[in-house]
């Protein structure tokens, strides 16, 4: 069985979600103006992040990195970035890559401008034309072998492991048996469950990607301790604990569920793309929703599955973020912000498959155009990007 | 009669099962399931709100909690079958600055 999707072409031959113009400022100081440009044109999406300068160098390229990985995104179809003047990031290196993959990309300069107004203005006329340009782009029929597909669960009780994330552990496994690519994370929910992935890993436990698996836990579980904390209180969050998850062990075991029962290609870093991957990979990424989030955007995912218990709301800028809540009492109150209702598990209504086969089907509707709710809500202002060292 | 409020097990090696139902209280009678559709009737001891655990054996202070197969922590002081096992009994083994 083959299965399509509607997706817009980009001239390196990926597939968009969506078609987008990205107003990227590289640095945080640039965010209000993008912000100004962002409420007066429409089809544009803003990344506000927090960082870009006073940072140390190895922040520093990943900022730029992710920021370019994001304007490369399948789901954007052109770029205008917005520079301060005097940032730490590389904003020129943003024009040049992004304009390499063939989309149309601006750059203003709010220094240069002369100053605020100037630069709303200059931005506003930039990104006005930029939509102009791509808002004709006609979708077309892609193979599902295109799709990247993200995945994440957050304010998670113990539905999540027992429905929602099993269902989003069907829907991986489909994918991956269907040629695609699908990208899961938070290492810090790793922790307890690290051996089933690692023995998961292509070339077993002892071979390179299972060593790496261990290798990313022991990092993150040691950069936790390097300040002297003890990881609980921070992890289970509040919430997890009041929805029954009583350790990090608990909420991990039941988190590795979503990435159901491939084998796992390897581990990208959080800076990298997917290029050519297939299969099941694994992003080094800490489990809170803006930096995973942006993360996964930025590894050119154009969509993601989101499993939540106690409901989570928010989406992301320019990828289309699935709701699939296993707590049939969370659905219940917060049906303008769940897309899915795999409650029904819990309740024995329906089985697993069942779910997981809506899921696919809902899956396949957002990627050609359906708006996720949280997309029509226009929830989806939180991002931000994982950085490594201090602020300098 | 009332229905028996269902209580989950994940795995045969688990010595918890998570109940998914509101108002358990003191001395309520659940029915533990597990995938192959064994049934064993247990009496809760304390109140357990929706979607946490109970202990299906004794376990002793000191002794794994396991859940889907896998530890997710140890005893904290011994735990009668039918206990509510949460936090104040369940002390998890990973994460930590002291350990």
């Amino acid at each position: 069985m083959s299965y399509t999707f509607q997706g817009y072409r980009r001239a390196n031959g990926t597939f968009g979600a969506r078609n987008l113009v990205a107003v990227i400022p590289s640095v945080i100081c640039a965010n209000d103006v993008g912000q100004a440009i962002c409420r007066q044109v429409q089809g544009t999406i803003g990344y506000f992040h927090h960082q870009g300068c006073c940072q140390l160098p190895i922040d520093l390229k990943r900022v730029t990195d992710t920021l370019s990985n994001l304007g490369q995104s399948p789901n954007v179809g052109a770029a205008l970035i917005v520079s301060l003047g005097c940032e730490g990031t590389d904003h020129e290196r943003l024009v040049e890559e992004i304009r390499a993959t063939g989309k149309p990309v601006e750059i203003i300069r709010i220094q240069e401008l002369g100053g605020t107004s100037r630069a709303i203005q200059a931005g506003i006329d930039a990104a006005q034309r930029l939509v102009q340009q791509i808002s004709g782009l006609q979708r077309e029929p892609a193979d599902i072998s295109n799709v990247i597909m993200s995945i994440k669960c957050g304010a998670s009780d113990t539905t999540s492991g027992m429905a929602s994330n099993c269902v989003i552990g069907y829907v991986a496994d489909k994918l991956v048996d269907l040629g695609a690519t699908v990208v899961f994370g938070e290492t810090t929910e790793f922790l307890g469950g690290e051996h089933i992935l690692a023995r998961r890993a292509v070339g077993g436990e002892d071979g390179p990607v299972g060593r790496k698996i261990y290798e990313i836990v022991d990092r993150m579980e040691k950069r936790a301790k390097s300040v002297g904390e003890d990881m609980r209180g921070g992890q289970p969050t509040p919430g997890n604990i009041a929805g029954g998850l009583s350790s990090i062990e608990e909420k991990s075991l039941g988190a590795i569920v979503k990435s159901g029962h491939r084998p796992i290609q390897g581990v990208l870093e959080y800076t990298d793309r997917v290029t050519d991957q297939k299969g099941l990979w694994i992003k080094d990424a800490p489990g809170r929703e803006p930096e995973i989030l942006t993360g996964m955007a930025a590894t050119g995912a154009q969509i993601m599955l989101f499993s939540t218990g106690r409901g989570a709301p928010q989406g992301f800028p320019s990828m289309p973020v699935v709701k699939i809540c296993g707590n049939p009492n969370t659905y219940e109150r917060m049906q303008h912000d769940m897309d899915l209702n795999a409650g029904r598990i819990i309740t024995g209504e329906k089985t697993i498959e069942e779910v997981g086969e809506e899921a696919f089907e809902l899956l396949i509707r957002v990627l050609s155009g359906e708006m996720t709710k949280n997309e029509a809500l226009g929830y989806f202002g939180s991002m931000d990007i994982f950085c490594l060292g201090p602020v300098i | 009669m009332e229905e028996l409020k269902l209580a989950l097990k994940v795995d045969d090696l688990d010595n918890v099962a998570t109940i998914f139902a509101d108002a358990i209280t003191d001395g309520t009678r659940v029915e533990v399931r597990d995938k192959k559709g064994n049934m064993e009737e247990i009496t809760v001891h304390g109140d357990v709100p929706y979607g946490h655990k109970i202990a299906l054996c004794n376990i002793a202070r000191g002794e794994h909690i396991m859940k889907y197969g896998e530890c997710i922590g140890a005893a904290s002081c011994d735990i009668k079958k039918g206990d509510y096992v949460h936090v104040h009994n369940l002390e998890a083994l990973r994460g930590r600055g002291d350990l």
